[in-house]
């Protein structure tokens, strides 16, 4: 980075990324029904989601790092600098160089779409002038320079949204932090809002953290994907490593995969329900199976000759799936998705309730260790 | 053929019938919906009796001193100078007590609804206490505490050769302690129904507590305060017991409205009723003008 030669050619420069730079976070917050005990690094430039089902402790999370929630445990630090320590430390809200965009929004609703832009600059010391002129290139820079005179209830779902993230990003933060960005929206204004937040996310040098419980936000808008459930992290990686490996039924069903854990034995994977999936991968101990509904197979009697993983199971529903019928299982490995064509469900005649047998050939299948 | 029966049975996984009984609760609504408000729209006897007399009960006085004005005298009589004299005060001291109760309840009203405390249960009862309190009592107390011998009177008068009963500044302050908690319900109400997470947003843009109250949280209640303003006002413009106790019945300094028309009664029951009829008027058209401009909106 061209941070480290300015640091050789010129020392006094203030602020060239030390090592400790973005946010090193262990955040836990106590509740007496909750506890939320997850650790958090973001990178300047980088943008990574906390993604995680409704009361995962993501909210909690992103109050946290906002100074809006004292720590009960852990620690936060911001470029180097301790914002909470659960103890003797702790930096109010409106000292943290951290801006937030609140799921929905919480534009100031008696100030126009630019006073609500210039209010964090004209908080931190700049002149009324000066807060405008900076108010007025962000609007510009989210593409509402037209509008900057109209008050939040005249704004659309996603103006508000983007005069949000203009007044967030006005102070420069060192970390910016989403809740739910898109949830607000509509489908049709998601699909155009999502591509332009990607784009503004991508130009902060800051750090970047967005909270979702959509995992198509998440796999869009962010280099690297933290996952928790019941107030810890329970996977983290980027969207390829996810998808192709998941560790809980939550992000199995994220990605759309059958996953179960079981032991395995070189090619063969027990499961606790007594079935054993022949596996093209080697896993021994603890270990994961995962395979997609595409892969299942589904035949009115069961199956001959091909080494394949084969169960007798009942039909429990059947839904319309994109193009294809995905028909939901119950018995063998536990709960399996199939996906069938419309015209193969047809052949088979399927309806709830009725037996059938599903297989799914080995080299279809991943298995990784749990451990 | 087949595969649009698997469609029909994923949309109903029931797997039942689908029209026949998707049609019969719906139609069950409908029903329900035409009938009910009808039936509602009788209102029971043991309710609609007193609702009536209630609204006599409260309207009917006023429809006397209506019907017993001397209305061919109204006008020479609303000119004589006790008259104005009486009205002027009222009208000034009425507006500084709501200026005083503003500029002190307000920030009382923030610290009740914002701030955890130790004993801020005890203070909103304390608070509500001239509420209830007889007008009378709380002149005495008022008389009491800054009389020319009361506990913080004696050394006002002693050190500052200050004297504050008997004067307009002691109708101002009796008038400001009765209406105070009208104000100061009316805007901890005000704050307690705004979303309090505008003001964590503008923590987040870097608000201390003082900046945000001034730029987001007082234009967001900007409506309670207002309300709460007229009712303080229009208590303060009627304040009788308290006033004549702690301020005394002077004309011209101490003798508002209220004490006019009492004194009046005995004297001259004419000019009794059109003081009275002055009263009505400026009140109902605060409230009216209020109502439109301010309170409608925020309903």
């Amino acid at each position: 980075m061209t941070t480290v030669d300015n640091q050789d050619a010129r020392p006094y420069v203030s602020n060239p990324a030390p090592p400790d730079a973005g946010l090193r976070a262990h955040l836990v917050v106590e509740h007496p029904a909750f506890r939320l005990d997850i650790e958090l690094t973001v990178a300047p430039g980088e943008v990574v989601a906390l993604l995680g089902p409704n009361g995962a402790g993501k909210t909690t999370a992103l109050r946290a790092l906002a100074g809006l929630t004292p720590l009960t445990g852990g620690r936060i630090d911001l470029n180097g600098t301790c914002l909470d320590d659960a103890g003797r430390t702790f930096v109010p809200p409106e000292r943290r160089d951290i801006g937030v965009v609140f799921q929905d929004y919480l534009l100031f609703p008696h100030l126009s779409a630019l006073e609500n832009v210039a209010f964090g600059p004209r908080c931190r010391g700049a002149s009324r002038g000066q807060a405008r002129a900076i108010a007025h290139e962000w609007l510009a820079r989210v593409g509402l320079a037209d509008l900057a005179g109209r008050r939040p209830r005249q704004l659309s779902g996603g103006q508000a949204q983007r005069v949000a993230l203009a007044r967030a990003l006005a102070l420069r933060p060192a970390l910016l932090l989403l809740d739910e960005p898109l949830a607000a929206l509509d489908a049709r204004t998601r699909l155009d809002t999502r591509a332009e937040l990607h784009r503004h996310l991508a130009d902060h040098p800051g750090a970047t953290l967005v909270v979702t419980h959509d995992p198509l936000d998440a796999f869009v808008l962010a280099d690297r994907l933290v996952i928790v459930e019941n107030g810890r992290v329970v996977q983290e990686g980027d969207a390829a490593a996810v998808t192709a490996r998941p560790r809980t039924d939550y992000v199995a069903r994220l990605v759309g995969l059958n996953l179960y854990r079981g032991h395995g034995d070189g090619h063969t994977v027990t499961l606790p329900t007594g079935m054993a999936f022949a596996t093209a991968d080697t896993v021994h101990g603890d270990a994961f199976v995962a395979f997609a509904p595409t892969a299942v197979a589904l035949h009115p009697d069961p199956p001959q000759g091909s080494p394949r993983n084969t169960w007798s199971a009942t039909v429990g529903g059947i839904t319309r799936h994109g193009d294809h019928v995905r028909v939901h299982l119950v018995g063998g490995p536990g709960e399996a998705s199939a996906d069938v064509t419309p015209a193969a469900a047809a052949t088979l005649r399927l309806e709830p309730g009725q037996p059938i047998w599903a297989a799914v050939k080995a080299t279809e299948t991943r298995a990784y260790p749990a451990g | 053929m087949s595969m649009s029966i698997s469609t029909s049975s994923s949309a109903n996984p029931s797997g039942a019938g689908p029209s026949p009984v998707a049609d019969a609760p719906s139609s069950t609504v409908e029903h329900r919906r035409a009938v009910h408000p009808r039936a509602r729209r009788v209102v029971p006897a043991p309710l609609a009796v007193p609702a009536a007399l209630a609204l006599a009960f409260l309207v009917l006085p006023l429809v006397g001193l209506l019907v017993r004005a001397p209305w061919s005298t109204v006008p020479q009589r609303l000119v004589e100078p006790e008259v104005l004299a009486a009205l002027r005060l009222s009208l000034v001291a009425a507006t500084l007590a709501t200026a005083v109760c503003l500029v002190l309840g307000v920030p009382l009203a923030w610290l009740l609804a914002r701030v955890e405390f130790p004993g801020r249960r005890l203070v909103r009862a304390l608070v509500t206490v001239p509420l209830v309190l007889p007008p009378v009592v709380g002149g005495l107390a008022l008389l009491l505490l800054l009389g020319r011998r009361g506990v913080i009177g004696q050394w006002l008068d002693r050190w500052f050769d200050v004297t504050i009963p008997f004067t307009t500044t002691a109708v101002v302050i009796a008038e400001a302690f009765v209406a105070m908690p009208f104000l100061v319900i009316a805007v901890e109400g005000a704050l307690r129904g705004i979303d309090d997470r505008y003001e964590e947003a503008a923590a987040t843009l870097g608000a201390n507590r003082w900046t945000t109250f001034r730029r987001v949280t007082l234009p967001l209640v900007a409506p309670g305060i207002v309300a709460g303003a007229v009712l303080c006002w229009a208590r303060a413009l009627g304040e009788f017991g308290a006033t004549i106790t702690f301020a005394g019945n002077f004309p011209g300094r101490t003798q508002t409205m209220p004490l006019s028309v009492y004194l009046l009664l005995e004297t001259d029951p004419p000019a009794a009723i059109v003081l009275s009829l002055v009263l009505l008027a400026v009140s109902v058209g605060i409230l009216v003008a209020l109502r439109e401009k301010w309170i409608g909106q925020s309903a």
